[in-house]
């Protein structure tokens, strides 16, 4: 039955040409697009953006106030203030506020050096989300709400936080291990203070997302380490706004046993400004979907149209399984054209990218292969769905139009901004669209404070789930479609 | 598997419509079946219904003494040819019975075989879209013989063929019966019906007016077109 379907397909040159065309959307328009990412920091190629020791893209931007710990120990401090200025905010945007980003950062810090991307723990207060303990860019854990009293301690490899409010009693806010942690280490007082990011929806459709300077300024005392302390700007990129030139630079001061930080930045995983991800060479996917429906669709409509069904249904009258074997056949045949063209584009299309100096950021192998499997699945179960769809309603203009309408129509609105974000993400949770959440290649962290919306590459479904969420829909409508063949005359 | 086409009561409506009415025939082995009547009598949807394309809404019809949807590689039992224009335009003749043979689970080699049988050799790898009527006609009954089955169903096979060609059917039609199989064909061409039908089952209006032998027909009658029109008269409305 397989075999005879499968036959079929490959006996009709146009269905054959319509799946060469979707390979060669992949492949060809993946290329262009690829070619097409410019990017440029101040007319120079940019800098490379730092991985942390997870090997993913970080941004690593921080006051540090540092000296040298040469094996164990460790360092407490008071925070006796913090404080910090909002640029411009909403809704007037015409004055500098005094104000903390919720994720604005002023505590204690184990670093190995100052080089961007260096492994790292550190206690630290924040703007509204209390005492944290983070590491390593991606890792964070809370603490107490309402301690002002920090303490780190190192031992080996392994890092000890600890909190208290009133610098008597203490409590443990856990514990972190750094990989082959160095014997001299840098520890000290840091302060970071993320952009201040916001997203409205737009007048006209979609959201806007605006960023704006600021700064944290934090007073440590009680601070038990003597000796003397360094300062560095870690990740200064050289540049800095009015309010670092004419009010208050970013640095630290020391009055006796009071020292007060200023800085900028934030120390977490990068997202999409810090360059394009491999999910940009799948450029070519929308064309080779509309190809795969339109072959997937007249795949069945063409026998129901020509009467071809009755010759079909006569030499295998099992219904159900000989719809059911044409779905294997459709899946299957554009599985392997989707996967060979992802395989191809998503390595020679990161290559092709960074061969132009742009910064791609770095994906783990295990997240390449997901995203070429999962373009291969998209494309292949598209196809089932597609073809169920044209089993279930029989007229081919009509199922295509609806395959479009309900698979590729919903990814263009919720990506492209048109709607507003929550209903865009609703359309990528219950369409048949869920399935593109397989493009995500970044993951979207609690603690770093940004709009993870579809139009930024983040979706609201994980990958599998969404891809279930698209062979749900297939399987339905083939259930649909099977019922319909065998209830009715043919 | 007995070489026999057993109809028996079939009733079936579509909306007010009565398309069976009772329908009630045999076609035996080592015959050829005619099976006439006028435009809406019912020809089609019985066979539809032998095939298991249309379901009735009573009554049995039994291919070999089973169902046949029950059957296992139905070719093998049944051969038929119902609608020769149902092709996939692109796709060329040989393809079209190969996916057929394979849907059997037959080889290649039965298909350049039919394909000879059928003088359809020359024009197999062709477009099927471009086929002529006959061409279809052809390659309907080379699809209706692919399993080598004891029963065949022919509906109006004598259709778009130039004279050699119906020449070449009524010598098809016979030795097919010749070598035991039941053989049903329908016709409106009562005069090659008349020269191959060894039985004639005659419908009008979903029922079966009369079922005889031909020689008892055209000794009644005088000829088989007279008998059909004397024994049709009136049941031909238009529908």
């Amino acid at each position: 039955m397989i075999r005879a379907e499968l036959t079929k397909f490959r006996s009709v040159r146009a269905w054959v040409a319509g799946i060469a065309v979707a390979f060669l959307a992949i492949v060809g328009l993946g290329l262009l697009g690829a070619s097409g990412i410019q990017q440029d920091c101040m007319g120079r190629p940019c800098p490379p953006t730092p991985t942390g020791p997870g090997g993913e893209a970080v941004d690593d931007h921080f006051s540090y106030v540092h000296q040298t710990l040469d094996g164990d120990g460790e360092l407490t401090a008071h925070v006796a203030a913090f404080t910090g200025i909002i640029t411009y905010p909403p809704p007037n945007h015409d004055t500098i506020v005094n104000g903390l980003v919720p994720w604005a950062k002023a505590g204690i810090m184990v670093k190995d050096g100052t080089k961007e991307g260096a492994t790292y723990a550190a206690v630290m207060l924040t703007g509204e989300h209390g005492v944290r303990l983070q590491h390593d860019f991606t890792e964070d854990k809370a603490g107490p709400a309402n301690a002002s009293w920090l303490r780190l301690a190192r031992a080996g490899d392994t890092i000890t936080a600890y909190a208290s409010a009133d610098g008597a009693a203490w409590s443990t806010v856990g514990t972190a291990t750094l990989k082959d942690l160095p014997k001299p280490v840098d520890i000290g007082l840091f302060v970071a203070s993320p952009q201040n990011v916001t997203s409205v929806a737009s007048p006209r459709g979609g959201s806007l997302v605006q960023a704006r300077f600021t700064q944290a300024t934090a007073v440590f005392d009680s601070v038990d380490r003597t000796g003397k302390w360094a300062f560095t700007e870690v990740g200064d990129n050289g540049m800095q706004t009015d309010w670092e030139k004419n009010d208050q630079p970013a640095g630290f001061t020391q009055d006796q046993g009071r020292i007060t930080v200023s800085g900028s930045g934030d120390i977490a995983p990068a997202a999409q400004e810090g360059g394009p991800t491999i999910a940009f060479t799948l450029t070519g996917m929308i064309v080779a979907l509309m190809a795969v429906i339109i072959v997937a669709v007249l795949f069945i409509t063409g026998e129901y149209r020509r009467g071809l069904i009755r010759t079909t249904f006569a030499a295998m009258p099992g219904r159900g399984r000989v719809l059911t074997a044409k779905a294997a056949v459709i899946g299957a045949i554009t599985f392997v054209c989707g996967l060979i063209g992802a395989a191809i584009i998503v390595p020679l299309g990161a290559h092709v990218v960074r061969s132009n100096h742009v910064n791609l950021l770095p994906t783990s192998a295990g997240t390449q292969i997901r995203v070429i499997v999962g373009a291969a699945l998209l494309l292949s179960l598209a196809a089932i769905f597609a073809y169920a769809v044209g089993a279930a309603l029989r007229r081919g203009v009509l199922a295509i139009a609806l395959a479009v309408v309900l698979l590729v129509l919903p990814y263009l609105l919720a990506t492209t901004s048109l709607l507003p974000t929550a209903a865009g993400q609703w359309l990528l949770r219950l369409t048949p669209a869920a399935g593109f959440a397989f493009q995500q290649v970044l993951p979207a962290y609690h603690q770093v404070a940004k709009p993870y919306t579809p139009a930024d590459g983040y979706y609201p479904l994980a990958p599998w789930a969404g891809l279930a969420v698209l062979a749900a829909w297939g399987a339905a409508m083939l259930g649909l479609a099977v019922l319909r063949a065998r209830r009715s005359d043919a | 598997m007995e070489a026999i086409i057993e109809v028996s009561e079939l009733h079936k409506r579509f909306g007010a419509a009565v398309a069976l009415d009772g329908m009630t025939f045999t076609a035996g082995p080592g015959l050829v079946t005619g099976f006439v009547g006028p435009n809406g009598a019912g020809k089609s949807t019985t066979m539809r219904v032998i095939l298991g394309l249309d379901r009735p809404d009573s009554g049995t019809a039994l291919v070999g003494g089973r169902p046949y949807a029950s059957l296992r590689n139905p070719l093998t039992h049944l051969g038929a040819l119902i609608d020769p224009g149902a092709l996939q335009p692109g796709r060329s003749g040989r393809n079209h019975l190969l996916w057929l043979a394979q849907s059997q689970g037959l080889g290649a080699k039965r298909v350049d075989e039919v394909l000879d049988l059928t003088a359809m050799r020359p024009v197999a790898r062709r477009r099927a879209g471009g086929y002529s009527l006959g061409m279809r006609q052809r390659l309907g009954i080379a699809a209706a013989l692919l399993g080598d089955p004891p029963v065949l169903m022919l509906d109006e096979p004598f259709n778009g063929l130039d004279p050699e060609g119906i020449v070449w059917m009524r010598g098809l039609l016979r030795s097919l019966a010749a070598e035991g199989r039941a053989v049903l064909v329908s016709s409106h061409l009562m005069s090659e019906l008349q020269d191959v039908a060894g039985h004639v089952v005659l419908v009008g209006a979903g029922t079966v007016v009369e079922s005889s032998s031909t020689a008892d027909l055209t000794g009644r009658y005088g000829s088989l077109e007279a008998a059909y029109l004397e024994l049709t008269r009136g049941t031909g409305v238009l529908r």
